[in-house]
């Protein structure tokens, strides 16, 4: 006779706020499978729950602390980075960690972003990429494609997006890679990496939004950008040396592919502020 | 070893200096800002004195990134404070608000200058007083004290870190470039005389449902539970319920909103600070504060000189207004005169409180008020006023 296993209780469930439940992400969304990489790799890194912090700007990743029964912390829009790196720098003894959008991170919240990175300062950033501005309706953002169109585009999109992963590599980040929603077990790998090692790391998921960048793209299902992602991902090694910059530019319109990985991997002297003791002796 | 943090005794001081003292004696261990004439002095004494008493400095990309910092490490748990001039001053504004519906404690100085716009940089100002009280956007309340001697740099820089964590605002230290770049006589008190007002703290463990915005007490102040403390708290810029969840109802946002207003104006008379100078018989008011204080006193003791019943209410704090001693003086008094190195700010509020006239001495900012309008203004009131006194008699 077959038995039907049900589970009493899920080993996420302690970090998720179910009281909060359900969410506001859209069907399809992309968003939801990172955050469970995220819960997954708090559990498996043993650093007590208590001690990992995550903090957000605004957007619809940006929503994800209020779901993480975690001290969690909501700000303004582009401003988690800057946040997280003054409760860092007085609780070195936390995990924290940022979680939010492209728009809020690489727009509004660019120059934070760069900066970070050049500190090196000891915070994990997943920046959610889904080529728009979803919660306000699918506006172009800085890592739109040339040519696609959003709400604020209606004749397709005439600037050149940020390729993130470069990006942050110049800047000086010690650690970058670059993954999709569907290779839910290389983000968590990739989160729980970061979470061991000292730094600022960014973690790139590109993930769907049907509602905002997918409808007016011709890519209407969620599960429809899962599959392209599944065609077109090829793994690639580090920049400079291995991965040219070109070929980190994603554009899903194009039958082209997409290139994932951890491209940087250092070992930058981490930031830590100025302490006399280290002057003196 | 004697203590590096309370540098007690008397000292010839720096404004900017004393502010940076003050700051360290309260209890300051984080620093984030950005340099901008004419408070980079705190910054500057900050990078020296922080690493001597284990706090941190950071300079940040720029002011919005300081503001952010200051929050996130207060939401840690430390005493933490920027220091900025009007440009700064406007970019931290939206984060102001932050702070205000998270309600994490912080402290912001202002060393104004003269402005709009980039102004007047090495040239003081008083301009930004109403931005200091609105420039964020929405309903809310925080406090705000201007200094007029590089003592009260240091007085109210103390201050300002306990009224910001006995209430859970923000708090401004309304200074200019005059006061900022004095030097003067400062007393540092011995550390165990420097006044601590503590935050209120959780007294239930985390797993009793602790409700991280729920106020109890009669002063709505909710108890603070900082990160990594186990308490599992959410905060967020958006409108929330006692829980910290987002709520998007009208009748939340209108409770929430109500009680950040209420927090201010009912422990108001705990914020409030103010000095008066030959004000018994005073039937002449002079008010003003910061560094065009100085000239007003002087202003007030020559009229006095010749005669005439002036006096001067020094306000120190900004916001909560002081406006019992207004109130209070209001029916010995003739006129009011508002002397302020702006063109007319806190003269409107003067105005909201009192039916007699008032008259603005004013100056756009770059150079202080000197004694002599606020004397010219004091003796055509005298003159006048006596007109006033006459007509009312033959009247009645
Ligand atoms: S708008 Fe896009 S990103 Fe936002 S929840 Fe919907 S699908 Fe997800």
């Amino acid at each position: 006779m077959a038995h039907t296993l049900v589970a009493e209780k899920h080993p996420l469930d302690e970090l998720i706020r179910t009281d909060r439940m359900p969410h506001i992400w859209c069907p399809g969304c992309g968003i939801g499978i990172v955050m469970r990489c995220y819960a997954q790799a708090i559990l498996e890194s043993g650093i007590p729950v208590e001690r990992h912090i995550i903090v957000s700007g605004i957007g619809c990743a940006a929503r994800t602390p209020g779901y993480m029964n975690l001290d969690s912390y909501h700000t303004t829009h582009g401003r988690p980075i800057p946040f997280a790196t003054g409760l860092k720098l007085v609780k070195p003894e936390l995990t924290v960690t940022v979680f939010s959008g492209d728009g809020d991170l690489a727009a509004i919240g660019g120059n934070h972003l760069i900066h970070a990175a050049r500190r090196n300062v000891d915070i994990k950033v997943i920046c959610i990429n889904n080529f728009n501005y979803g919660m306000t309706g699918g506006q172009v953002g800085p890592t739109t494609p040339v040519g696609a169109r959003t709400t604020t585009t209606p004749y397709g999109n005439p600037e050149q997006p940020f390729n993130l992963p470069y990006l942050l590599a110049a800047a000086g980040a010690n650690f970058v890679s670059r993954w999709t929603a569907i290779h839910a077990r290389q983000v968590k790998e990739d989160i729980l990496y970061a979470f061991r090692k000292p730094g600022f790391a960014f973690i790139e998921v590109l993930a769907p939004c049907p509602v905002g960048f997918g409808r007016s793209n011709n890519i209407d299902e969620g599960v429809e950008e899962m599959w392209l992602y599944r065609r077109r991902c090829v793994l690639a090694g580090r920049i400079p040396e291995e991965t040219p910059w070109e070929a980190l530019q994603v554009d899903l319109r194009e039958e082209r592919p997409i290139v994932v990985g951890r491209f940087v991997d250092g070992e930058h002297p981490v930031f830590r502020p100025v302490r006399l003791e280290d002057k003196l002796s | 070893m004697k203590s590096r943090a309370v540098l007690t005794g008397e000292h010839f001081m720096h404004g900017d200096h004393a502010c940076t003292e003050g700051a360290i004696a309260a209890g300051c261990r984080f620093f984030a800002g950005y340099p901008i004439t004419p408070s980079t002095e705190i910054a500057e004494r900050m990078a020296q004195r922080l690493p001597e008493v284990d706090g941190v400095f950071i300079q940040m990309e720029d002011e919005i990134a300081s503001i952010l910092a200051i929050v996130g490490a207060s939401a840690a748990g430390v005493r933490s404070m920027s220091a900025t001039s009007g440009p700064g001053f406007s970019l931290m504004m939206e984060n102001i608000g932050l702070a205000v519906m998270m309600e994490i404690p912080i402290v912001i100085v202002d060393v104004q200058r003269g402005s709009p716009s980039t102004g007047l940089p090495t040239l003081p100002g008083q301009a930004d007083v109403m931005q200091a009280r609105w420039g964020s956007h929405g309903d809310y309340g925080i406090a705000a004290y201007a200094p007029w001697s590089p003592q009260e740099m240091f007085d109210l820089t103390v201050l300002a870190f306990n009224v910001a964590d006995r209430f859970r605002i923000p708090v401004m230290v309304m200074s200019d470039e005059v006061v900022g770049h004095m030097v003067e006589r400062v007393v540092i008190p011995p550390e165990e005389q420097i006044p601590r007002w503590e935050r209120k703290r959780p007294t239930v463990p985390p797993e009793n449902g602790f409700r991280p915005f729920l106020a109890e007490d009669n002063d709505l102040v909710p108890p603070l539970a900082h990160a990594g403390e186990g308490y599992r708290v959410h905060f967020t810029g958006l409108t929330h319920d006692e829980r910290g969840y987002p709520d998007m109802s009208a009748e939340t946002h209108h409770r929430l909103v109500t009680r950040l207003v209420e927090k201010v104006r009912r422990n108001a008379d705990t914020m409030i600070r103010y000095e008066g100078y030959s004000l018994e018989d005073a039937r002449i008011v002079v008010i003003s504060y910061g560094c065009t204080a100085r000239s007003a006193r002087r202003a007030v003791a020559q009229a006095r000189a010749a005669g005439i019943p002036a006096g001067l209410l020094r306000l120190i704090s900004l916001w909560p207004f002081p406006e019992k001693p207004l109130r209070e003086l209001a029916p010995q008094t003739e006129a009011f005169i508002v002397a302020e190195m702006n063109l007319g700010q806190m003269i409107c509020e003067v105005e909201r409180y009192v039916a007699q006239p008032v008259i603005g001495v004013n100056h756009a900012g770059g150079a202080m008020i000197p004694p002599a309008p606020i004397l010219d203004a004091i003796e055509e009131v005298a003159t006048r006023g006596a007109y006033i006194g006459r007509r009312k008699a033959s009247a009645g």
